[in-house]
């Protein structure tokens, strides 16, 4: 035989082709692992929805740094279902068919979750809430884990009716915007409400179109009640506060919020600045909580946030959105899986280690200790992003394990305290 | 229901000014659509566009007001160049230009919706002057400054838009493309540039509408969809190009859901709306005002 040079590189190169291609084959079998959501980024929630994401993709970074999830990169997929909740069904049907994704998010809020959790019971696929309430507690499926920090509704409102009847409050209004989450609210509200023997002297819903709360808070002040429970979003929340400092709720009020959301994020409060003052309102998280992890995340996040130009400080949502990774790393780390059913087993006997403490899920993939705190607003000045950060400007009255403070009544005197 | 003739008499004066708001950030519309036949769907988020550019502006200083003043003439123009686009692309090609030209302007509510959110993200936006957060003690009854501004911002602007219309040629020359566009080219005169005019007077109010928007209460991008049906609902009941209607039509549009909010339920309110516009329609197609 005439071995030339040129004929035994040849044959040397084709040997080393083949030898790479079973391995090659093999690395695209291994894929990244593909995690997907739709987050509100426009519309009521956009805001808080942008915030959580800057969150989840820090955490992306973090666990591809770390070698991703079963040596293999996490890839994140993110839609905007811009807070609509005719949006969702479609987006997670692309998701699962279209992006073939591993692993689901549900997006931020009630009422843009509760129509996929039909989608996701029938595929039998596990879910990660985020921050909806009581959307599985009809629907009962069993591969549902939520990380916000309540449970029913007495865990959110039990705070504020206990400071409400502490301040010897006998009557309440409920102001209540009209859609799944505050409507679930309301409904836990009005039960407290009736076992603490307090009286209801005005109900209300509102529709999302409502332009001017003047009229609404005009009825509540002339309907005299001591307490005043809101549940509403975040452009309501705003018009909200301004149509109380301008036409009152009466000297007799003792406390006034409970469930507004927005009044968690950092552009709105800076926004409505001292017009916050006296309101005793729900929240997640207030400087001077103390978790492992959670100063180090708020650092880091701060720069990110200045960067992609959402909330500054990002207290509320971004640290329970970047647990949300912690709780997916910590499962498939444990079972060596991407298996749903096994990863819920394992969510559903263990407890996970995340920068907002510890949690546990109860059967209804809700946490089995809830941990919402309700925080009175004090001593806040105009125009000032930074105080914010400051332990004291929000007091938690409630729970007793985080408590800095008694709630200050009544409500008017309680908007002049520093 | 708590009723009281206390309560009748706030709610009443809150449905005014809520009225006088809603004439305001329609009576471009009454023009636009009114006047002028033209589709104009991106109307309210136009008028967003104007609560953004007086944010831009107000931030310098100024009176949130005379922000939206200062912006009035940008907006001409930016209404005279949208109007020729129109006509050149779409009206001037038949019959069907309509229909398509509504998918234009739905394409320019999209523009302006997306571009607001990539230059200023989806947070909320609001400005500061004396007379927001503050209310007018008189006796028992409080009124909302920023109300009482968009009450008289929007008589003003009626008012102005009336005298126009009726007193001055060009807005003679409107009036009369409004009724009869053949008759007016055959003695000389030319639509397309008076049409082109009126559109942008039409844009111009958008801006200071767009102002009274961020001072009765924060925007964000997606807002224009709050005001999309009790726009047109306002300028169809008042009957198409009327002014004075359209002030009209606002004030038993805000009065009704007054009291509705007050005394009925608040999930009743946007059924107010277009009840009344079913019902008026029903009878008198032309609108209350419309000939």
């Amino acid at each position: 035989m005439n071995f030339t040079r040129r004929k035994v590189l040849g044959a040397a190169g084709a040997v080393a082709l083949g030898a790479t291609l079973p391995g090659r084959r093999a690395l695209a079998q291994q894929g990244p692992v593909k995690i997907g959501m739709s987050m509100p980024q426009t519309g009521s929630l956009g805001a808080g929805g942008q915030a959580a994401l800057v969150a989840l993709r820090m955490w992306v970074d973090d666990v591809n740094q770390r070698g991703g999830l079963l040596n293999r990169k996490v890839e994140f997929i993110a839609y905007d279902d811009q807070t609509n909740p005719a949006n969702t069904p479609g987006i997670y049907t692309k998701l699962l068919d279209v992006d073939k994704v591993d692993l689901l998010i549900a997006p931020y809020g009630t009422v843009p979750t509760a129509p996929i959790m039909p989608l996701v019971k029938q595929r039998g696929l596990m879910l990660m809430g985020n921050f909806s309430f009581q959307v599985n507690a009809k629907v009962q499926h069993d591969m549902w884990f939520n990380n916000s920090p309540w449970n029913d509704a007495s865990s959110w409102s039990d705070g504020f009716f206990a400071a409400g009847k502490k301040a010897g409050a006998k009557t309440v209004a409920v102001l209540a915007a009209d859609n799944d989450f505050a409507q679930n609210l309301a409904n836990g509200a009005r039960t407290l409400a009736k076992a603490a023997n307090i009286t209801s002297v005005y109900d209300q819903n509102y529709p999302p179109t409502t332009t001017d709360f003047s009229s609404l808070i005009r009825g509540i002040r002339a309907a005299k009640p001591e307490i005043v429970f809101v549940m509403s979003y975040p452009n309501d929340s705003v018009a909200i506060v301004r149509a109380v400092n301008e036409i009152g709720v009466g000297p007799q009020v003792q406390l006034f919020g409970g469930g507004m959301v927005g009044l968690q994020f950092t552009p709105i409060m800076s926004s409505l600045g001292s017009l916050l003052n006296g309101i005793t309102n729900y929240n997640s998280y207030v400087p001077g909580m103390k978790y492992p992890g959670i100063e180090d995340f708020l650092q880091r996040y701060s720069k990110k946030a200045a960067e992609a130009k959402v909330d500054p400080l990002g207290f509320y949502l971004p640290p329970f959105n970047y647990a949300i990774g912690q709780i997916l790393e910590q499962a498939v780390n444990a079972t060596k899986t991407l298996d749903q059913r096994k990863l819920a087993g394992w969510l559903h006997g263990n407890e996970a280690k995340t920068i907002v403490g510890p949690i546990r899920w109860g059967k209804d993939g809700e946490w089995a200790k809830a941990r919402v705190v309700q925080a009175q607003f004090r001593g806040i000045v105009d125009k000032d992003v930074e105080q914010f950060r400051r332990p004291g400007k929000q007091v938690v009255i409630y729970p007793d394990d985080y408590k800095t403070g008694s709630a200050i009544t009544p409500f008017d005197k309680a908007r002049s305290a520093k | 229901m708590i009723f009281s003739f206390d309560l009748l008499a706030e709610a009443l004066i809150f449905g005014l000014l809520l009225g006088c708001f809603y004439a305001a950030v329609s009576i471009g519309l009454s023009v636009s659509f009114g006047l002028l036949d033209v589709p104009h769907v991106a109307h309210p988020a136009v008028m967003i566009l104007g609560s953004y550019c007086t944010f831009i502006v107000a931030g310098w200083g100024l009176d949130p007001i005379v922000a939206g003043v200062v912006l009035m003439p940008a907006f001409f123009v930016l209404g005279v160049l949208i109007y020729r686009f129109y006509y050149e692309s779409f009206e001037k090609r038949g019959t069907e230009a309509g229909v398509r030209g509504l998918a234009f302007f739905f394409g320019i509510a999209f523009i302006i919706e997306v571009g607001l959110i990539l230059v200023f993200g989806v947070d909320q936006r609001s400005v500061q002057a004396a007379y927001i957060g503050s209310s007018w003690a008189l006796g028992d009854y409080r009124i909302p400054y920023r109300m009482l501004v968009a009450f008289g911002v929007a008589l003003v602007l009626t008012l102005a838009l009336t005298i126009y219309l009726s007193q001055t040629f060009t807005g003679r020359a409107i009036k009369a493309v409004a009724q009869d566009e053949p008759a007016l080219r055959l003695m000389g005169a030319n639509p397309v540039r008076i049409k082109q005019w009126a559109f942008g007077i039409a844009t111009a109010v958008s801006a200071l509408a767009g102002a009274m928007v961020i001072i009765v209460g924060p925007v964000e991008p997606a807002m224009d969809r709050v005001y999309i049906g009790r726009t047109f609902c306002v300028v169809v009941l008042a009957g198409l190009g009327s002014m004075t209607g359209t002030l009209a039509s606002g004030l038993i549009l805000g009065i009704s859901e007054s009291i509705v909010l007050m005394f009925f339920g608040a999930s009743w309110a946007p059924a107010v709306a277009f009840g009344l516009l079913l019902v008026v329609l029903g009878i008198r197609p032309q609108g209350l005002f419309g000939r």
